[in-house]
């Protein structure tokens, strides 16, 4: 986060950006801030120094919390979620699997904890209705077979990806509102309590621009810290949490599936689409880059996943991730999965700062209301007494949003029927005109995007050979519409399979082991990828 | 119903069908060793019909172009290396003996030289490797001559594209240009390779296609096309294509699954048979047993159950993607006999950080040790049976993938390990059995 000491900024060549609100970090929470702002007709930028959802927005099971998780430890995060499942569920639809969940206890696990569970649920008015172990093991069939208790809750599922790109994609067509990815706050100007122009920095080309906006949010998430740093604010304290989580081959449950106890390791899994995704560690952390799985933490998940479903210790995993959640300082405790899961905004008028503000904490199911409270603070700076319209205007399709969605792709393309519309990712059938389409308008689309940046935007490269082979389709095809025309088209595969192996170096073993060496096979030992020179 | 169980008879058993099994029938023919060759499919099909024998060393960027000189070094650097230890001339003889062999049984390959060729690979890099696929020879010296030359792809393969093969050669070949033509009858939709080149074995295709090439080809001297061009009598549907055309024309390989690697198994289950080999190719070997007599290998296929007995037995199963080796979350294990595997200690150390690391990964240096004679080392360290000998990647102290070095540990191990099979063979042949 710190900016270069030689950085010279040349008045001339530099770009300035006019805008009322800019938005810092372009995960859900400002991905919805952009939305909120724009329906009450702010113009917004929004920007973050990797692209949509690269911190924990990307990097959780994509849960769609009922509150039950929180009724033991936190009632107020409990209902909040509670409210929030209900809005979302109405005015998201498109991003929610309604799974429901259950909460299942395992031999070994407290009894007593199970029993008070449905008492706890009604403290905040969710829904919570008990199984018997039978009928949880028709519905769950993989359910241990030492389970001894099972309640059924409101739980889904939520694609974070397509929900950040909804959100933008509707600010952008509702207000003046852009987002710009890649785009890294240096540094702010400040002149009598009032931030003039943030500088920014665009991390592919390197040069360097002066935004200039009446309001400034941070919504940085793990990195807000930092940036609330770069205004000279010591007011955020953030706790940094590293979750570590893994994606099977296989959609192993239908629900949502929680182990009924004290939140501990490898205790949820979650469906999304065609896999399941278990988790999570918990370890507290000082580092925010450069964070990937462990084989210690993979095996942790395993092993305690494998309690509560015992085909978790011999299934095809093709995937596993990390990502740093920030949790607010002033909660205390052993665990942080006991630190309170709630939110904070704050205003900076304590440091002597009119027109910035800080949002942080939180969780996934409550972006909406965090957004909500940072919304209605810009907008009565900004003078602006529009309210909120997230929690009842239906978020609409965007264009170019939904190739996020598992199996949605192959639906698209048997309906237009084109048999020159060829699949260029095999595993999850992602046709060559969503590659067209992202390239042409899915938010946050530019000149020669990298890979990367196309499969954030779909499914290519989520399924079992993790892009190895659409990797290269998809580059190919990138050249044949002349997208790509030099040499980089080659390091942008490169840093793609670079990308997709930070995800698979720790769950290797299986099939996994045999698709890993075809594809060093091919990338390395044909194609020469590991001998590139940077340039 | 009772079903009839076959049984075979042989001096030697090859477990494996990749280039080390296939090598190692090559030698065991050449010999006089009455063989059986079983094994499902191996890899032959994911390669691109180039044989490397080594083109980089040790974590190196630097590509070797002289990979005799190469094997010197490796014998002084790493001297586990399997290529380490076998005679120079030994691993000579064996490529000269696999490509004559190829040549003889109508794929023509390039003789090895004394230095590496420099290939083009579907996306327009540059590849270092020993032998080549007559079809793709013209293209190498294409490249290192500059001649003026048109890639001309094919609307609706996937994978291959033209202008990426111009845009990452053309500062180096600045008379490279491309041209994308549908295929004669293929012009809609997915075309597939394989299918393409059955096509192209029927001449009225190849006129058609001819057509198509002369009307595209423009200024250009030489045509490079995808590796296409006939499964059976590659030389001769570009022979033909080169008449009709009046033009040089070349191959490169595509994505796998590949032409050239199909072809290569095609053309080893057609001729095997006629050569007396016993070849049961698509099959698994369930047991593999040792006793005073010899080896029992055990297998079904669709008519049933086989049993085949041999004197003595070569185990070329491959690695992780043939399925000689198996990657456990605890460990790394040898599917058949569950030989010793020498491994890294923990999971942690299987891979680098980075996935393109030059330095390559731990794992893939993974594998079963032998001695001096290619015999696998049992859990005590001596030989697991007198009768068991090993070739293939599938052999520790090896990174085939980062050194480009697949066919040369395969076809130098195998021809080796076949060289020790003949004598212990001789010996015992003569004597008691």
């Amino acid at each position: 986060m710190h900016p270069p000491s030689n950085l010279t900024l040349s008045k001339a060549g530099e770009q300035v950006i006019e805008t009322e609100v800019l938005i810092i970090g372009g995960g859900v929470t400002g991905a919805g801030i952009m939305r909120d702002l724009s329906l009450r007709g702010v113009s917004t930028l929004l920007i973050d120094k990797h692209d949509l959802c690269a911190g924990a927005s990307g990097g959780n099971h994509g849960l769609l919390h009922s509150g039950a998780r929180y009724v033991s430890g936190d009632l107020h995060s409990a209902i909040e979620c509670r409210v929030e499942n209900e809005i979302l569920k109405r005015t998201a639809s498109q991003c929610i699997e309604k799974t429901g969940g259950l909460f299942v206890a395992i031999e070994g696990d407290s009894p007593e904890f199970a029993e008070k569970f449905p008492a706890l649920c009604a403290k905040a008015s969710i829904t919570c209705e008990e199984l018997s172990v039978q009928e949880a093991r028709i519905q769950e069939p993989l359910l241990s077979e030492k389970l001894f208790k099972a309640y059924r809750v409101p739980d889904a599922t939520i694609d974070p990806f397509r929900l950040a790109l909804e959100n933008v994609a509707h600010a952008r067509v509702t207000g003046k509102s852009n987002y710009r990815p890649h785009t890294e706050v240096l540094s702010f100007e400040i002149k009598s309590g009032e931030i003039t122009a943030a500088i920014c920095r665009d991390n592919r080309t390197n040069e360097i621009s002066r935004v200039r906006a009446n309001q400034y949010v941070n919504a940085g998430g793990a990195w807000a810290m930092n940036i609330a740093k770069l205004a000279g604010c010591s007011d955020i304290s953030l706790l940094y949490s590293k979750g570590t989580l893994l994606v099977s081959h296989d959609r192993l449950a239908g629900h949502v599936i929680n182990r009924l106890r004290s939140p501990d390791n490898g205790d949820i899994l979650v469906p999304g689409g065609t896999v399941s995704v278990l988790g999570t560690t918990s370890i507290r952390t000082e580092e925010l880059e450069n964070v990937h799985p462990t084989v210690e933490e993979i095996d942790l998940n395993v092993k305690e996943g494998a309690a509560m479903m015992p085909i978790l210790a011999t299934t095809r995993y093709i995937r596993a991730f990390s990502r740093v959640r920030p949790l607010l300082q002033s909660t205390s405790g052993e665990d942080d999965r006991e630190a309170t899961r709630g939110f904070a905004l704050a205003d900076h008028t304590g440091q002597g700062l009119t027109n910035m503000c800080t949002i942080t904490g939180g969780k996934l199911t409550t972006y909406r209301l965090m957004a909500e409270k940072t919304s209605d603070l810009i907008a009565k700076r900004l003078g602006n007494t529009n309210t909120c319209q997230t929690a009842t205007t239906l978020l609409p399709d965007g264009e170019a949003c939904k190739w996020t969605e598992p199996g949605a792709s192959p639906k698209y393309w048997y309906t237009a029927n084109d048999p020159d519309d060829m699949i260029l990712c095999e595993c999850e059938m992602v046709p060559q005109s969503a590659i067209d389409e992202i390239v042409r308008s899915a938010p946050g689309a530019e000149d020669e995007m990298t890979l990367e940046a196309i499969a954030l935007r779909s499914r290519a490269g989520k399924g079992p050979c993790q892009g190895s082979f659409c990797g290269i389709r998809i580059c190919s095809h990138l050249y044949d519409c002349g997208h790509y025309h030099d040499k980089t088209g080659l390091y942008h595969m490169r840093d793609f399979f670079n990308e997709r192996f930070k995800g698979t170096r720790t769950i290797i073993w299986g099939q996994q082991a045999a698709q890993m060496e075809l594809a060093e096979a091919l990338h390395c030992g044909l194609l020469g990828l590991d001998n590139l020179v940077d340039e | 119903m009772k079903e009839e169980v076959r049984h075979f008879e042989s001096e030697l058993a090859i477990i494996g069908s990749g280039i080390a099994g296939f090598a190692a029938s090559i030698f065991a023919l050449k010999r006089g060793i009455k063989t059986a060759q079983i094994g499902n499919t191996g890899a032959v099909a994911y390669t691109t019909g180039y044989l490397d024998l080594l083109g980089k060393i040790g974590g190196s960027t630097e590509i070797i172009t002289d990979p005799w000189k190469g094997l010197e070094q490796l014998q002084k650097n790493q001297p586990d290396h399997p290529l380490s230890r076998i005679p120079i001339d030994d691993i000579r003889a064996g490529f000269d003996q696999f490509t004559d062999f190829l040549n003889q049984a109508g794929i023509g390959y390039s003789a090895p030289l004394d230095h590496n060729l420099t290939a083009l690979t579907p996306v327009g890099t540059l590849k270092p490797t020993l032998c080549v696929p007559a079809t793709m020879e013209p293209g190498i010296r294409a490249l290192s001559d500059k001649t003026p030359c048109i890639i001309i792809d094919f609307k609706g393969l996937k994978g291959f594209s033209g202008r990426q093969v111009v845009a990452n050669l053309k500062e180096n070949w600045p008379g490279l240009t491309t041209k994308r033509i549908h295929f004669p009858e293929m012009e809609k939709g997915e075309v597939y390779p394989e299918v393409m080149a059955r096509a192209l074995e029927v001449p009225a295709t190849r006129e058609k296609l001819a057509k198509l090439l002369k009307n595209g080809a423009e200024d250009a001297l030489i045509i490079g096309l995808p590796a296409v061009l006939g499964m059976h009598n590659p030389d001769l549907v570009r022979a033909d294509l080169e008449k009709l055309t009046g033009l040089k024309i070349f191959e490169i390989p595509t994505m796998p699954p590949s032409v050239p690697g199909i072809r290569l198994r095609e053309m080893f289950e057609q001729v095997f048979p006629h050569e007396g080999l016993t070849l049961i190719p698509q099959q698994k070997v369930e047991t593999l047993s040792f006793d005073d007599k010899g080896a029992t290998l055990y297998l079904k296929d669709n008519y049933g159950p086989i049993t085949i007995h041999a004197k003595s037995v070569l185990l070329a199963t491959g690695r992780f993607l043939s399925g000689g080796l198996e990657a456990h979350i605890t460990g790394i294990t040898e599917t058949l006999l569950d030989l010793p595997v020498t491994q890294p200690k923990n999971r942690t150390d299987w891979y680098q950080d980075k996935y393109t690391d030059s330095r390559g990964h731990a794992l893939h240096k993974a594998g079963i040790e032998v001695d001096e004679l290619f015999r696998p080392l049992g859990q005590n360290g001596k030989p697991y049976n007198k009768r068991l000998f090993a070739a293939g990647i599938i052999l520790a102290h090896q990174d085939w993938i980062r050194a480009r070095s697949g066919a040369g540990i395969a076809i130098a191990t195998a021809y080796k390990a076949v060289e020790t099979i003949h004598n212990y063979i001789s010996e015992h042949s003569s004597a008691k059995e």
